[in-house]
């Protein structure tokens, strides 16, 4: 039952973590509550879609198809996420002044809303399907103990969506001044962990040469199967061992990334007049 | 000379990955370790004759695949240092547990 639990857990973990956050940074975007509800949902359907179909996905490309679906699907969600802190950076000064001018701004916030709900869909499909493959196979299976295997899935789950509102509310009490250079700066690296992991998988399936592996180890001071681990590598994208490959992928959508928040965020002439 | 030089020197990009296979039954794995040599990338292949799914997870080699009931799956490990590389069947990790040893 604990074993179930702490898979669940891990499970859902990222997928929570990554909403917290989002919802925090947009809390002050008109309708961004629904959006990421929408994500949410379409996210579950997804997976069940994903879950039903791997045998398929994964026969696809001679035995890759898993690795090239998880790298596009983190793919498209490191460029929402370069759009969506991109777009806050230009927007965050006025957002923290005042929603309603910005709430006026309706063209300019759908489409922001529109990538929260491809970033929160994809998180939740990834890591969805995995947890719908394997609480359907203790369903199937007629070992025994089942009842107790799923109340600690479930207990897994409800872990999950609790440290990810914990996060939520946490950061929701950091003071307006540093609020939305937090976020950013979460959302940065949110981003740049999904990259390395992009990264990750197309090594596994050898589309990328992995440069050194690993170009460190530290599985012995910070192992992720610990809860310190689970949360840096949900958070940043830590890995104990990871490939030098996968720091080059970390390292470009972090400049990439950054240097776009700067650009758009650069003060302009005319504001300067003022 | 030169371009025979290069051609060489390029050779170890192109060679095809030598090829191993597992199995998954009741959960287990078969061979539960299994010997490759070391300094050179391999093709696994896990053939999961179970009915229900399973996760081949392993920190050690940093891979993670999820393999349908009934279904293959293919991963590229390596080059390894010589040395043992635990693995798991995450959905099944009391049972399912094996190690590549890189010689």
């Amino acid at each position: 039952m604990l074993a179930t639990a702490i898979i669940v857990f891990r499970e859902v973990l990222e997928a929570s973590l990554i909403i917290g956050i989002l919802a925090a940074a947009t809390r002050s975007v008109p309708n961004s509550k629904r959006w990421l509800g929408a994500g949410l949902l379409a996210g579950l359907a997804g997976s069940a879609v994903v879950a039903a179909s791997t045998d398929f996905i994964g026969s696809l490309a001679s035995g890759i198809g898993q690795e090239i679906f998880n790298a596009t699907v983190l793919g498209v969600a490191v460029l929402m996420l370069a759009w969506h802190n991109i777009w806050m950076s230009s927007h965050g000064a006025a957002l923290a002044k005042s929603a309603k001018s910005v709430g006026r701004n309706i063209s300019d916030g759908t489409s922001e809303c529109s990538a929260l709900l491809v970033i929160v869909g994809l998180a939740v499909l990834r890591e969805g399907s995995e947890t719908v493959l394997f609480l359907y196979g203790i369903a199937a299976s007629n070992e025994g103990g089942q009842s107790a295997m799923l109340l600690g899935g479930l207990f897994g789950m409800l872990a999950g969506i609790a440290v990810g509102y914990l996060f939520y509310a946490g950061l929701l009490r950091v003071p307006m001044r540093w609020f939305f250079a937090s976020t950013g700066m979460l959302v940065l690296l949110l981003a740049a962990g999904m990259a390395s992991q992009a990264a990750h998988f197309l090594i596994q399936a050898d589309l990328l040469p992995s440069l050194a592996a690993p170009l460190w180890d530290t599985s012995a001071i910070l192992p992720e199967s610990g809860l310190p681990g689970m949360l840096l590598h949900s958070l940043i994208g830590y890995d104990s061992r990871p490939a030098g490959m996968q720091i080059v992928f970390y390292l470009t959508a972090l400049v990439a990334i950054w240097t776009g928040m700067k650009w758009v965020a650069r003060p302009r002439p005319s504001a300067a007049q003022q | 000379m030169k371009r025979l030089l290069s051609i060489a020197l390029l050779l170890p990009l192109v060679a095809h990955a030598a090829d191993y296979m597992l199995a998954i039954r009741d959960h287990r794995f078969l061979p539960a370790e299994l010997a490759i040599p070391s300094g050179t990338k391999v093709r696994l292949t896990i053939e999961n004759r179970d009915d229900t799914p399973e996760e081949f997870d392993s920190y050690s080699l940093n891979r993670e695949k999820v393999i349908a009931g009934r279904g293959t799956a293919t991963i590229f490990i390596g080059p390894l240092a010589p040395g043992r590389y635990p693995f798991i069947g995450e959905f099944h990790e009391a049972t399912a547990q094996g190690a590549i040893i890189a010689q």
